[in-house]
């Protein structure tokens, strides 16, 4: 266990190197002179000056040189400063990245706690009804686009129902109430898409473990048919949904993205976008380490997952 | 039903005579709708068993003595399955029963013990637990009660260190110990009726010897009426009081075991019996495999339903489906218009291997082997796990 933790530390450590001197070097050959984002347009003609804040920023050293010193820096917490607005990009990034997260730790636990009853449901009910009906609006929430979605939600439940804010955020600072009610259309446009696809990936498996012996074996024991499906059949069917929601978790950082632009939110999605919009390096680069180290911890996260759910997986390890 | 009718078994063995009646099966039908056509699995089935009784229900893959099985404890679930007729246990009609009801005789009145422990155990979940969840579903038992009877019942069926291994995960047992821990589970709450269905037939062959001997052992201590299903007369012979030979659907013979063994009525018994590896045969000598594959169920041959690979085959056999007829006064039935050990049925013999058909001349062919190694043909020699 503990030894499987220290491998995938020593692989988070490999990861974001090689990710962020690929990010480096991609945003270095790209066509733009970062000087431009420095300067205003009318100094960028002056030669001089150009060269007087090139020298200022580091940027005449090799890109190898100004990778290390970019590490160096990182390591100590320091990812460098905006070249849009001159401010820490650690300080900035600390002030998003909870906004960003607790939008997608609502989303997804939103819908787990809608799906995994769901496709347990649905798959019991295999060919019935009830499944048809579920399955159908799964099939129907899987097709909508995001954004759709979002609008739909804003304009019911914001513009006709008035229940929740259209746009903008309250921190939890500002109160637990208004903190919930600004995270809930946007958390909730993002869980229709993840409900519909964890429905539909726990039904399926579920009906294959309804199939196995051991589940005709339980019936044979007078067990009830809830008793049977809970203890019984969800844990087996779990695995291939514990994977999926692992990798969604990855996309949802694309899909929050969006979600943050429709909603007006001043998350992470949403700054890098407009960091890689104004050229701004630095921020672009934090940004993309950020979400490889997220991406690394939740693939951990996963196969710790597994071993719960999975006994067997616990006991080899 | 007819009273004329009732199996009246008279065994040489002394035991649990003159119980009453716990099982009376009556024209059992269950058919599959599949895309390809309805799936005739049991065809009219009808036998009784009385309490304490063991009795073995014989056949190929797909004879459909599996799901005479389940569809006598209502396991065939699915909305493409129909069964008629009906099943009475302790005088109720098991089939007319809601699944409410039928719930609270599974498991208590009726368990059923499967194949391959392997897949009837729960991979995930601890086999103790899968004992005593079986126990707190019926029982009021408090956890610790139903831990120590768990313990008792894993002791019983002789798994060695039941305390240390009452925590383990099915995969960390062999297949033998993984059959002990379904066998518990089964007799956790003192069933009256225990459906064994192919309990050895996933086991090691020695493996398979101590779990049929810890059956036999606990259907005699506890009184209880034992249904044992398997493709291998080896497994019953000498097991079970009476024996059900399934044939497509249908009972082709039912005796006691002793008779099935001693005065083999049908040509198919015989053929099973014949394909029983005996070891007094010298090394090598091919198996006497029964010609042929067992019919298609959605695809049922005219007349008998064993007359395509019946050595003894003639015309009448293929227009006409012999019904299941007394022989005698045991009891003993057959359905059979050329009965093993009749005159008419040495006279088909002798027609089909001058006709040269494929399965007589197989049977003859056999038949000259066991006479070179003064075996009489049709007779298992014990040799038998």
């Amino acid at each position: 266990m503990s030894k499987m933790l220290a491998i995938r530390l020593m692989r988070l450590v490999v990861t974001v190197i090689v990710v962020s001197f690929v990010t480096f070097v991609g945003t270095n050959v790209l066509p733009g002179d970062p000087v431009n984002a420095l300067i205003p347009i009318d100094a960028q003609q002056d030669r001089e000056f150009v060269e007087q804040i090139r020298e200022e920023w580091g940027l005449n050293d090799p890109m190898v040189v100004r990778y290390g010193r970019w590490l160096g820096d990182a390591v100590q917490g320091d990812l460098g400063r905006s070249l849009v607005t001159g401010q820490p990009v650690t300080d900035e990034i600390t002030h998003r990245l909870p906004i960003t997260f607790e939008l997608m730790a609502v989303a997804v636990g939103f819908s787990l706690l809608i799906a995994v009853p769901l496709g347990a449901f649905t798959g019991y009910r295999e060919g019935r009804r009830s499944d048809r009906l579920i399955s159908g609006l799964a099939q129907a929430g899987l097709s909508l686009p995001v954004f759709v979605t979002g609008l739909i939600l804003i304009y019911v439940f914001a513009l006709r129902l008035h229940w929740f804010p259209a746009v903008g955020w309250n921190r939890l600072s500002d109160g637990l109430g208004p903190n919930l009610k600004s995270v809930a259309l946007p958390a909730l446009s993002l869980a229709i898409t993840e409900i519909a696809v964890y429905t539909r990936v726990l039904r399926s498996d579920m009906i294959a473990t309804l199939k196995e012996n051991y589940i005709l074996s339980a019936r044979a024991k007078g067990l009830t048919d809830r008793f049977i499906l809970f203890r019984h059949g969800l844990r087996p069917s779990l695995l291939t949904l514990v994977t999926v929601v692992g990798l969604n978790i990855g996309f949802l950082i694309g899909g929050s993205l969006v979600i943050e632009y429709l909603f007006a939110i001043p998350g992470l999605g949403k700054r890098l976008f407009s960091a890689i919009q104004q050229r701004d390096f630095m921020m672009v680069q934090a940004i993309t380490v950020l979400i490889t180290v997220f991406y690394v911890i939740v693939n951990t996260a996963t196969d710790l997952v597994y071993m719960v759910v999975d006994p067997r997986i616990r006991r080899t390890n | 039903m007819a009273v004329s009718e009732e199996p009246t078994y008279t065994s040489t063995s002394s035991e649990s005579m003159g119980g009453s009646e716990i099982l009376r099966v009556e024209d059992l039908h269950t058919s599959f709708f599949l895309p390809i056509g309805e799936l005739q699995a049991v065809r009219g089935v009808s036998f009784s068993l009385k309490r304490g009784r063991s009795l073995g229900i014989v056949g190929e893959s797909g004879s459909g003595k599996s799901v005479l099985a389940r569809s006598i404890m209502c396991l065939n679930l699915g909305s493409n399955v129909k069964t008629s007729g009906s099943a009475f246990f302790d005088g109720r009609d098991l089939l007319s029963l809601s699944r409410r009801e039928m719930r609270r005789l599974w498991g208590t009145e009726i368990a059923m013990i499967f194949q391959d422990p392997m897949t009837s155990l729960n991979p995930m979940v601890k086999i103790g637990r899968q004992v005593i969840e079986h126990l707190r579903q019926h029982k009021n038992v408090n956890r610790r009660e139903a831990k120590q009877t768990a313990l008792d019942l894993l002791n019983e069926v002789r798994i060695p260190e039941a305390e240390s291994r009452i925590d383990r995960l099915p995969h960390e047992l062999s297949g033998g110990m993984r059959q002990r821990v379904s066998i518990a589970s089964a007799l956790a709450c003192e069933p009256s009726l225990l459906f064994a269905d192919e309990p050895t037939t996933a086991l090691d062959v020695t493996v398979q010897h101590q779990i049929l001997n810890l059956l036999s052992r606990e259907q005699r201590q506890r009184n209880m009426t034992m249904v044992m299903v398997t493709h291998d007369l080896g497994v019953i012979a000498g097991r079970t009081d009476d024996t059900l030979v399934m044939y497509a659907g249908k009972v082709v013979e039912q005796a006691s075991t002793d008779e099935i063994f001693e005065k083999t009525q049908h040509p198919y018994t015989e053929a099973l019996m014949r394909s029983i590896p005996r070891t007094t045969h010298a090394s090598h000598t091919p198996l006497a495999a029964i010609t042929g594959r067992p019919p298609v169920a959605t695809h049922l041959p005219a007349g008998c339903a064993f007359s395509p690979r019946c050595p003894y085959v003639q015309p009448k056999c293929h227009e006409e489906d012999p019904p299941l007829v007394s022989i005698g006064t045991s009891g003993h039935k057959s359905a059979c218009w050329y009965p093993v050990g009749s005159d008419a049925n040495r006279e088909a013999f002798e027609r089909n291997l001058s006709d040269r058909l494929p399965q007589t001349l197989a049977v003859a062919e056999s038949l000259d082997a066991d006479q070179s190694s003064g075996i009489p043909a049709g007779l298992p020699d014990g040799g038998i796990a």
